[in-house]
Order: structure tokens, then C-alpha cells, then sequence
């Protein structure tokens, strides 16, 4: 997600550091950038120079490419040990004025904020993908995030086209608590026998109006991504409604992640969508 | 070959709604459930497929809309391959 957010400041006219663990990574993430201006009119976006956009995006491996940054937009993976370690790192790395935004779905701010020095100026948004073309965004104050951080982070995500919507400090924040129980039972209905996976989304789209299915997200976020999201709301909760459904656990156990490994509820090899659960 | 460029685009389509009837002519764009990830699908399977990397000014929903359009714009390009790619 860090690709769409640095996408999203650069078309909006801000200089980007972008940060991540190899030069490799970098290169693909600047190939993908290129890729999404290229296709952005055609998905309804602006027309986008992609040139114009990767000249405002420089990037670095390691948090002191990030010396100098106003605001640090981190997009590691939700995994507590994973955040824990880069705030230390990045606590270490940048000027005491800059303001850390945690882009999480589940992990609570205050948590993060706790491992650093400067917990004042930790704030959460939650991102939704694909970040250029959503209009909105959670924002999260913690316990302790000061004003001043929350009216720097709004201003700049009004910059970046984004309306922000304020969500308390709790796992799962609005968005999450919601979605991630409507994947988990409409995979349980899968895993029951209820209905295929092409009858419970096709219930969401055709009589909800939804665009898409519960299934079919599940199987664009990645199903892997999906269970460990429910595994982190249910951990913090301790609250049964979020017990993942086995058929969950046992399709990331398969290798079915979805879109991108090529199955997940879907089969997505051979130009062919099948169902597969 | 523009024949051959229609069914494997029909094949595709056909693959993605397997619970729909499709005809060289028809609009998938009508159908009402196409939506834009799956716009984007197609550009990305058309340019895997036939080797092509679709010029910027080509990349319009009307020429995604019938598998016949698909299949002249693919014509179009095996004739005069993009020089940038973009």
C-alpha cells in the first residue's frame, strides 16, 4: 500500500521519500508507479504524467533516507513485532518535530505511540486501496496525539484529495470491525454449504448494490491478509464474533491467497475465474 | 487472426461470467457487473496475450467494450507497435 500513498502525495505535488528494505523493491515499486499514472484515465483517474509524478519521488533503503521528512507515512505489514521494531528505528531516524502517521486497519495507536518518544505526534489513518482513486480515510487520534499533529495530518490529507473521517482509538476502527465480520461469515456460508462463493457475492451485488462481493474482497486483499486481521481483532477483543472461519485458516494454510497468488475463492490462473471454495 | 484474437478474448470473458452468454458484438460494459478492476483485467490480459503494450490514446473503454473492438485494437497495434509503451 505504500506504492498507492507515495503515488497519491507525488500526483498531488509533494516531494516523497520512498523507503523499503531493497533496492529491488524500490525499482518494482517505481515500475508499478508508472504502470498506475499510465493506466489512471482509463480507471477513471486523472491523466497523470508518469514522469512528472516519479520526478517528485527519490528513495532510500533503511529510516535515514528519512532524516529530513516533515511527516513519515509508515505502510509495513500488521504485524506488532514487524511496527514495533521500524518505530524504534524511525524514533532514532528523524527530527523530533516529525509526525509519524501509523497506516493501519487494526493495530491501536496508542500501542504504537508507546514505543516511542514523541507520542504526541503518532497518529493513525487507515488507508483503503486503491489509495489514489478512494476518496476517504479513517483518521485516529491516540490517547496522546496532540492537536497540532491531528490538524498537520488533516491538512495534508485534504492536499492529497482525501476526506477524513474521525474514528477513535480502537482495534479494528469502524471499517474493519464491519468488513472483516462480513468476509468471515460469508466464508463460513461457503464452509457451511450455504451458497458457492458466486451466490454469496452475487446476494451482495445484486441485491445490496455492492460492487463487489465479500468473497471477491476477501480474494483482492489476499485471504492470508483477511484471517490475520480477524486473528489480530479476536486476539484484542477476545470476542468469539471474530473467530475466523476454518475455511480461512485452511486456505491460507493451501496457498490460496486470492488474487495474488492466482486462487482463493476464485481461480484466476488460465484466464479463468472458477470457483474454487 | 482477428478471428482468433475474438475467441481468446470471448474465452477470457467468458471464463471471468461463466453464468453470462456472450457474442462478439455485445457490450460487456451493459451488463451492469463489469467493473473497473475488471476493465483493468482485460487491458493487462490483451497486452500479456498478443505482446503489445497499448498506446496511451488507445486506452479508452470504447475499446474494450465489444470482443470485436478488442480485437482491431489489437490489430492496430501488431500493425504499428507502440514505440514507448506509453
Amino acid at each position: 500500500m505504500g506504492v498507492g500513498v507515495a503515488q497519491n502525495l507525488a500526483q498531488t505535488g509533494h516531494d516523497v521519500v520512498l523507503v523499503d528494505l531493497s533496492e529491488q523493491i524500490l525499482a518494482d515499486a517505481l515500475a508499478t508507479i508508472r504502470q498506475n499514472c499510465r493506466m489512471s484515465r482509463f480507471m477513471g483517474g486523472p491523466a497523470l504524467d508518469a514522469d512528472e509524478v516519479l520526478s517528485r519521488i527519490s528513495t532510500g533503503v533503511g529510516a535515514d533516507a528519512l532524516a529530513k521528512a516533515d511527516i513519515v507515512i509508515e505502510n509495513v505489514p500488521e504485524d506488532w513485532e514487524t511496527k514495533r521494531a521500524v518505530y524504534l528505528e524511525l524514533d532514532k531516524a528523524c527530527a523530533p518535530e516529525t509526525v509519524f502517521v501509523v497506516n493501519t486497519s487494526a493495530i491501536p495507536i496508542t500501542k504504537v505511540a508507546a514505543v516511542t518518544g514523541r507520542p504526541a505526534q503518532i497518529i493513525g489513518v487507515h488507508f483503503m486501496n486503491p489509495v489514489p482513486s478512494k476518496p476517504a480515510v479513517e483518521l485516529i487520534p491516540g490517547f496522546h496525539t496532540s492537536a497540532e499533529t491531528i490538524e498537520r495530518t488533516r491538512a495534508l490529507l485534504t492536499a492529497m484529495g482525501k476526506k477524513a473521517i474521525d474514528v477513535k482509538d480502537a482495534c479494528g476502527f469502524i471499517s474493519n470491525r464491519v468488513s472483516h465480520v462480513f468476509m468471515n461469515e460469508a466464508a463460513a456460508l461457503v464452509y457451511e454449504g450455504v451458497g458457492t462463493a458466486e451466490a454469496v457475492d452475487e446476494v451482495f451485488r445484486s441485491c445490496f448494490g455492492h460492487p463487489m462481493g465479500p468473497l471477491e474482497t476477501a480474494d483482492l486483499i489476499g485471504v492470508d491478509t483477511v484471517l490475520h486481521s480477524l486473528d489480530v481483532i479476536h486476539e484484542h477483543y477476545q470476542d468469539p464474533k471474530y473467530r475466523p472461519c476454518p475455511l480461512l485458516r485452511q486456505m491460507t494454510d493451501a496457498g490460496l491467497h486470492g488474487r495474488k497468488s492466482g486462487r482463493g475463492f476464485y481461480d484466476y490462473t488460465n484466464s479463468n475465474r472458477a470457483t474454487v471454495a | 487472426m482477428s478471428q482468433n484474437v475474438e475467441e481468446q478474448v470471448l474465452d477470457f470473458v467468458r471464463g471471468r461470467f461463466p453464468q453470462e452468454r456472450f457474442d462478439a458484438d455485445q457490450d460487456i460494459f451493459q451488463l451492469g457487473f463489469v467493473n473497473s478492476l475488471f476493465a483493468l483485467e482485460l487491458v493487462m490480459f490483451i497486452e500479456k496475450t498478443f505482446a503489445i503494450t497499448i498506446r496511451g490514446e488507445e486506452l479508452q473503454i470504447d475499446n474494450f467494450r465489444t470482443a470485436t473492438a478488442m480485437a482491431a485494437l489489437v490489430a492496430r497495434h501488431q500493425q504499428a507497435p507502440a514505440a514507448s509503451g506509453a
